[in-house]
């Protein structure tokens, strides 16, 4: 079974069991420090094992993560940022092909 | 009045997100993210009381770079530590942090869930398992991996809780 939040992935790989977590990626099992959240999730996500009967079986979550600006923020892209995310994206290329050169790759 | 918390928020659109970062980044070619039409599924063995469950993560016990290689590792839950690392990851950097091991790693959680009779028992590793540009290395190589690891220890049931 997967617990976890990005739905839209999972959907698409499609798994046995889902665990529905709509919150930031990093934290699928609840906010940090709230033990109280986080044992309710994982309980929660643990009786899906029980009760799907089916593939692809999703089941969301209840709890919120409190504000919603992240949904917006994330992997945003300012216009202004262009040229900038341009020359990021060649330097990213640049550094890949000097490790494929250099063989800093995995081998299995 | 208009409510707004009445109102379901949609989820992240991650595969478009992550296509038009990557378009403005000047790639060309949008990563396939993995489809399968056939998804298996096999109803629990035992009751959950009696269930063993192995615990699976994206993040990694040792710091990397983005541009190191990944393999597939485990720890002993008996020796957790304070936090994982994933900044090679792509995850909400700005929303949130890795600090808190429980808010990503419920092996402290599911001890619990053992000692109160929800579970049967915890696998005594849990397994990181490396995100992969390649399916394959995940299909053919890392995922049979952990699996074998799991059933090493007995797992009757895996918790995959990727970041």
């Amino acid at each position: 079974m997967i617990l976890g939040s990005a739905i839209d992935i999972v959907e698409r790989c499609g798994v046995p069991r889902f665990y529905f977590v709509d919150f930031p990626l990093g934290n699928p099992c609840g906010k940090p420090y709230d033990q109280e959240m986080q044992g309710s999730i994982v309980s929660k996500a643990l009786s899906l094992f029980v009760s799907a009967s089916e593939a692809r079986t999703v089941v969301k979550d209840p709890n919120r993560w409190g504000s919603e600006e992240w949904r917006e923020r994330y992997m945003e892209i300012n216009p202004e940022d262009r040229e900038k995310m341009l020359r990021q994206g060649e330097e990213r290329r640049r550094k890949r092909q000097h490790l494929r050169d250099i063989g800093h790759t995995r081998k299995d | 009045m208009y409510d707004i918390s009445m109102h379901e928020a949609q989820p992240v659109q991650y595969m478009e997100r992550t296509r038009l970062y990557y378009e403005a980044q000047g790639f060309d070619r949008a990563y396939q993210w993995a489809q399968h039409d056939d998804v298996p599924f096999k109803p629990l063995s035992k009751p959950l009381s009696e269930s063993r469950v192995a615990v699976v993560t994206t993040g990694a016990r040792y710091d990397r770079l983005m541009t190191d290689p990944r393999f597939v590792d485990s720890g002993d839950i008996d020796e957790l530590p304070s936090h994982l690392f994933a900044r090679d990851l792509a995850w909400d950097k700005e929303a949130t942090h890795l600090n808190d091991l429980g808010s990503y790693l419920p092996v402290r959680i599911l001890q619990t869930l053992a000692e109160n009779g929800t579970i049967g028992s915890v696998a005594s590793r849990f397994h990181c398992l490396p995100t992969e540009y390649s399916q394959r290395r995940t299909r053919e190589t890392d995922a049979p991996e952990v699996l074998s690891r799991c059933q090493e220890d007995h797992a009757d049931l895996a918790l995959l809780v990727p970041l």
